[in-house]
């Protein structure tokens, strides 16, 4: 056991020392793979989009939501934002309802691109039932996420301005079967859910070309040519929730934050050799080698450290000792019984493991539970929190094990060497 | 040794008042809602040189016409924190140009709008969250000591435990409601977090003088009386009961004097929950244990 112990010792210390480096903010670990540090550290902008697919059949909400997630995209580069990051954060399942997310790191020109987004056009046609005030209008498939391009013509007899939008493949064919069910009958356009026309059928239109006339001025056609060219929405959006960090409040509170877990670290390491004393030395260093460990393991997952992830691993400082004190004390009662120092550690740690495994299974309960009912901006904190119990548990049952039984000796036969 | 059970009606009764009064004020004053909850928007920005809370106050009613707006100024930042209800992308840019013509140094530090809806969605979210920490926890304490020896059911434990954990969270939920009342505080989506962690936590101790008394029951086979045993096993336990909890309320005061403001009530919550734990997992998870197994035992035993 002895000599597999030291042989063990001396990996974790390389593991931790390794991780220690590639940690460390600067030199060769930042070079290799740069912490990611959440908006609310650094500054940025965190948008949440709501997108309503109630009009969009189930098969297709999928392609929907992937054909949105790229039109948004387009649309914040076009601001030259730098890395906007732009993902589906909920599918939408029955409701209807998805969401998708949008961070933009920095400080310049968010609000320019939060209105490129909201410009973004929504076109949908829709079925015309019933006249005057009982007029309903129904939803139909065809909406701008068939649309390839506009161009602005002008109407051959009255010259007035138009924009012609032209469909794909699919889109054409959806305009065909629609324009063919509804000859003789009008078929409204909405853009962003207000109705711009309703012009009557006189023929099925094949070819997937659409004049929409509406009462344009150039410069009014002009302007939707250009936001349809950008990319036009394939469901409409709302912003519901936006979260905008300026880079200085960010880094005020992730100095802060760092300084207060260094702080928090010393306090807690003091505590250890004040009150224990010998084994103390042993928590201190599986501490250290927890932090390395566990920073490590952040960088490479990778996750993104936000405020509350952060702090969550500052919290996990005050309970990876938990199992040390448990099994000190533990230890210290077997002594009292008159057991040898060998045989009180290996008591020790058999005793205390009930203890340890249970409290750290609440842990994780509480954490797995976080996760789950939980956004992105606390999902940070209990995923580190997940982290920091599992990687605790380890440092301190197999750290400082390994080192009580090849640094802690028998004080009895070897009284000339303290 | 300090006699737990003996004096039980003792620090039952503290801990009964201070959870009664704890519900009371829940119930009274209710919680302040923060805009995670009721949607809304908060806008913090900062003014070389201002600090004016009412000056402030009235350019939000006055010239911008928000008549639900509330203004608090941080000086940890020397910002202001103005509270509106939710307002569209286009007016907060506009409240920001009007803003900065009034005062040019206006800089914005953060801005964070959420939708109702979001904030109904959080609110279920919440509750059922605590409801299945609750119930987790306990039904894992329960599980895990099912082996137990007799004479107590592995059900009390995990009932015990339950109530404990009810106990450790209503005491800081009790604060934040008064603080709250006081116009100090808003409670926000981190504030639930906090009471999630606080149950995670606190049960640590618990569980370390239940699984002494698990382990005194098994060794002593009946010899001493109940009361004894629990009482010997909260004394063993005692020292590394408050040390687990010691070492993380280290770090929770260096998070609360150094860390940011906006950490500040989350650590305050999670600082009074800790200690809520370790009072309840010495003097108050046992006795209950002890009180409820002598209702049911026929030979009543004393500690």
């Amino acid at each position: 056991m002895k000599k597999y112990a030291g042989f063990f010792l001396a990996l974790i210390f390389v593991a931790a020392v390794a991780a220690g480096f590639f940690v460390y903010p600067k030199g060769f670990g930042a070079k290799a793979s740069p912490w990611r540090l959440g908006l609310d550290l650094t500054g940025g902008s965190h948008l949440v989009y709501q997108v309503d697919l109630s009009g969009v059949n189930n098969a297709d909400r999928d392609s929907v939501l992937n054909g949105m997630r790229d039109v948004i995209e387009r649309r914040v580069n076009l601001y030259g934002v730098s890395e906007p990051q732009v993902y589906i954060a909920k599918s939408g399942g029955q409701t209807g309802k998805a969401e998708v997310v949008v961070e933009i790191a920095g400080e310049k020109d968010i609000s320019k691109a939060i209105k490129q987004i909201g410009d973004t056009p929504f076109l949908d046609f829709r079925e015309v039932e019933g006249e005057g005030t009982s007029t309903i209008f129904i939803k139909t498939n065809l909406t701008g996420r068939y649309i390839t391009g506009a161009q602005l013509t002008f109407d051959q007899t009255t010259g007035a301005p138009q924009v012609s939008i032209s469909f794909n493949d699919e889109g054409a064919k959806i305009f065909e079967d629609l324009t063919a069910k509804n000859v003789g009958k009008p078929v409204a356009i909405f853009l962003d859910n207000e109705l711009i026309e309703s012009p009557v059928v006189q023929q099925k239109i094949s070819g997937g070309k659409a004049q929409i006339t509406g009462r344009f001025t150039i410069d009014t056609a002009k302007l939707l040519v250009e936001r349809f060219n950008a990319g036009a929405l394939p469901a409409p959006i709302t912003l519901i929730n936006q979260e905008t960090t300026s880079p200085t409040l960010g880094e005020n509170s992730f100095t802060k934050t760092l300084l207060a877990g260094i702080i928090g670290t010393i306090l807690v390491m003091l505590f250890m050799l004040f009150y224990y004393r010998g084994f103390g030395v042993y928590a201190v260093v599986a501490l250290l080698i927890y932090i390395a460990l566990t920073l490590a393991i952040f960088k490479l997952v990778p996750i993104t450290l936000t405020l509350a992830g952060l702090a969550g691993f500052i919290l996990t400082i005050g309970m990876a000792v938990d199992a040390n004190i448990l099994i000190f004390e533990r230890i210290k009662e077997e002594l009292k019984k008159g057991l040898s120092r060998q045989a009180a550690i290996y008591e020790g740690f058999k005793n205390a493991w009930l203890s340890i495994r249970d409290s750290n299974t609440s842990t994780i309960i509480t954490a797995v539970i976080l996760y789950y009912f939980t956004t992105s901006f606390v999902r940070g904190f209990a995923f580190t929190l997940l982290i920091g119990v599992a990687v605790s548990m380890f440092s301190a049952i197999t750290t400082t094990r390994m080192l009580l039984t090849v640094f802690a000796k028998d004080s009895k036969p070897q009284k000339s060497n303290p | 040794m300090i006699n737990v059970i003996g004096q039980r009606k003792i620090y039952l009764t503290i801990s009964g008042v201070l959870v009664g009064a704890a519900i009371v004020a829940i119930f009274v004053f209710g919680f302040k809602q923060g805009i995670d909850f009721t949607g809304g928007a908060l806008w913090q920005f900062k003014i070389q040189d201002v600090s004016d809370r009412t000056a402030m106050d009235n350019f939000f009613k006055n010239d911008l016409k928000v008549g639900d707006s509330r203004v608090n100024y941080d000086a940890g930042t020397q910002s202001f924190l103005v509270r509106i209800p939710a307002i569209s992308e286009a007016d907060h840019q506009k409240f920001l140009s009007s803003l900065k013509v009034k005062w040019p140094t206006a800089t914005e530090l953060g801005y964070s709008s959420i939708g109702p809806t979001v904030g109904a969605e959080l609110k279920k979210n919440s509750l059922i969250a605590l409801g299945l920490v609750l119930v987790g926890i306990s039904l894992y304490i329960a599980f895990a000591f099912r082996k137990v020896f007799r004479p107590i059911s592995s059900w009390k434990y995990g009932w015990v435990t339950l109530f404990t954990l009810v106990h450790d969270v209503s005491i800081p939920a009790g604060l934040l409601a008064v603080l709250g009342y006081l116009g100090k505080v808003e409670i926000d989506g981190n504030f639930i977090v906090a009471l999630l962690v606080v149950m995670g936590f606190s049960v640590h101790d618990t569980i370390v003088v239940f699984d002494r008394i698990r382990e005194n029951l098994f060794l002593d086979r009946d010899r001493s009386p109940f009361g004894e045993i629990v009482n010997r096993s909260v004394n063993q336990t005692m020292g590394r009961s408050i040390n687990t909890s010691l070492t993380l309320i280290l770090v929770l005061l260096a998070l609360y004097f150094a860390g940011p403001a906006n950490l500040h009530f989350f650590v305050l919550t999670l600082l009074v929950g800790v200690t809520t734990g370790i009072y309840s997992s010495i003097f108050v998870a046992s006795p209950i244990l002890f009180v409820w197994q002598n209702l049911g035992s026929k030979k009543p035993s004393t500690g």
